[in-house]
């Protein structure tokens, strides 16, 4: 899901060149599929009617497949409201897990560089911690702490914790060396060190870690809501799975898509805003 | 003679790694007058950088000693400004923000005083509209002077140059070369230039170094007899073109021993 998010964002920022075969295109058409995203719409709308003239017509069942018509029919049926309380009990754990992930992982990173031995003895448990399924931790989570959302936070911290960590720590080795030699040459002192060069140029290491955190928090949440809740938009999919309410949790993995791709753009757009200079040049 | 700018007393550096011993320098001993220009020439790995580095402060010799008006360097000192090869400025930053950056980096703040020095320096080294300037939209050329403006921020009475050109075109190199002519002329400072240009040598500087491959030392030094002030005319001086051949002989010299 993930990447797929990242791969439609960025096909439909992208400008389609001008090709040979363009030139031949009418003009009006040719000026419209200019703009960025008509195309990806196109491509969308054209699948969505696809699709339900093939639910349609080969009259394949609700449970296998329903169509985009019931789906939507589903939206409304749900109700502002319902919607507004799974959307909110999901996003509150995704941000507030992802918040918890960015607090913890970028002091860890930035200790880890101070420190080659804490780093040395860190390094292979983070690695473990990764390299142990989310999805088989998050019962044994939930056990231990029990109701609300504390083991829901924790189990989206986890997930998002290490790109961040790894990242992070990443950039603050990849600053120049000379510019490491100035600081000390100033003598200044390490604080200054880590706030005024290190921490900066790792700020495009951040962000690649933090847009892809983002979209694994929502997944974190959506495996926590799985495991024990009684709201959330990975809840109500599971719900209504269970109760065979099909065009229902396809209308809830649709939110859950659109929830991603919104917080990967915030992510997008405060970095354009914050730190314009940390973006790769032809952007 | 007054006392020495900076003075060499059989200096060593010898590298323990975990892949073997590098002797890098040895038995290096020279001095460098206040105010002197030295270039220093010498196949790659023949230890400048190291050189530069242990009178900066940010490395320890491990025999000899390097000594600065007098004291040997145990740290950093206030009075040396240093120009990497790479201009490595702050891409966040405006050009006028690195300028100054020494002075923030170094005691939090920056004065209007500071912030007025760094004008001043931009105009010096050309760069006068362009304080606000981000350096990717700079050439490289004009981001070495940016380089050069921020060492000079806190008026450092020696300025350490390592390889500052060599990253750049050959016409920008040549216009840099006569722009550190003009910019010493006004305020003099004592120069330590590594190189590996024989005219860059031979036109900027009192004297020039020569050193042998590793473990480095010096080789010969050569006195520059052209007066100054010196500038584009003088770049055209026989004297410089012959000093120049003689420099790429001792250097051509001794990497085909
Ligand atoms: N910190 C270091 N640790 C180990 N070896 C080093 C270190 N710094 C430099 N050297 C070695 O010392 C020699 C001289 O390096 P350097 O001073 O950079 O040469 P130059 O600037 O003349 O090209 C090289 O062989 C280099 O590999
Ligand atoms: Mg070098």
């Amino acid at each position: 899901m993930s990447s797929q998010t990242i791969s439609a964002i960025s096909s439909s920022t992208v400008m389609p060149r001008e090709s040979e075969a363009s030139r031949t295109q009418p003009a009006l058409l040719k000026r419209v599929t200019a703009w960025p995203g008509v195309t990806t719409a196109i491509a969308l709308i054209g699948t969505v009617l696809l699709w339900e003239a093939a639910a349609r017509l080969l009259s394949i069942p609700t449970y296998l497949l329903p169509p985009p018509s019931a789906i939507l029919g589903s939206f409304s049926s749900i109700g502002f409201e319902r919607w507004a309380g799974h959307i909110g009990a999901t996003l509150r754990v995704a941000l507030f897990g992802y918040a918890l992930s960015i607090v913890i992982a970028i002091p860890l990173a930035v200790v880890m560089m101070r420190s080659p031995l804490l780093s040395r003895t860190l390094y292979p448990l983070l690695v473990v911690v990764q390299s142990t399924p989310v999805v088989a931790i998050a019962p044994i989570i939930i056990v231990v702490l029990g109701a609300g959302d504390a083991p829901r936070v924790v189990i989206t911290c986890l997930i998002t914790f290490f790109p961040l960590v790894v990242s992070t720590a990443t950039g603050l080795a990849a600053t120049p060396p000379e510019l490491i030699e100035l600081s000390r040459s100033l003598r200044a002192s390490g604080l200054r060190e880590i706030t005024q060069i290190r921490l900066p140029f790792a700020v495009p290491y951040i962000f690649s870690a933090l847009k892809i955190s983002i979209t694994l928090a929502v997944i974190g949440a959506v495996v926590a809501e799985f495991c024990a809740s009684e709201a959330g938009v990975g809840y109500f999919i599971q719900l209504s799975t269970s109760l065979f309410k099909l065009p229902q949790a396809w209308a809830g993995l649709f939110v859950l898509a659109a929830m991603s791709l919104l917080l990967f753009q915030i992510v997008v757009w405060a970095q354009k805003l914050l730190f314009p200079w940390s973006l790769p040049k032809n952007h | 003679m007054a006392m020495p700018a900076l003075r060499f007393d059989r200096l060593g550096q010898v590298f323990e790694t975990r892949s073997g011993r590098t002797e890098a320098l040895r038995d290096v001993s020279f001095d460098v007058a206040r105010h002197e220009f030295v270039s220093i020439l010498g196949p790659s790995g023949c230890g400048k950088s190291t050189l530069l580095r242990m009178i900066a402060g940010l490395l320890t010799p491990t025999s000899g000693s390097v000594e600065v008006f007098g004291l040997p360097v145990t740290a950093p000192r206030d009075d040396i400004g240093i120009v990497f090869q790479k201009p490595t400025l702050l891409p966040w930053a405006t050009v006028e923000d690195n300028v100054v950056f020494p002075a923030r980096h170094k005691t939090g703040r920056v004065t209007a005083e500071e912030r007025q020095r760094a004008g001043e320096l931009l105009d010096m080294v050309g760069l006068s509209g362009f304080e606000k300037r981000l350096p990717d939209e700079l050439s490289g050329g004009m981001q070495q002077r940016v380089g050069i403006a921020r060492a000079l921020l806190m008026d450092p009475d020696i300025l350490l140059m390592d390889e500052p050109f060599s990253a750049l075109d050959a016409l920008t190199r040549e216009v840099m070369g006569f722009d550190l002519l003009r910019i010493f002329s006004e305020r003099p400072k004592t120069v330590v230039f590594i190189t590996h240009s024989v005219s860059e040598a031979a036109l900027l500087s009192d004297r020039v170094l020569v050193m042998t491959g590793r473990p480095g030392s010096i080789l010969t030094e050569v006195n520059v007899p052209v007066t100054r002030p010196r500038g584009p005319e003088t770049a055209k001086d026989k004297a410089i073109h012959e000093l120049s051949d003689h420099l790429r002989d001792l250097l051509l010299n001794r990497h085909a021993a």
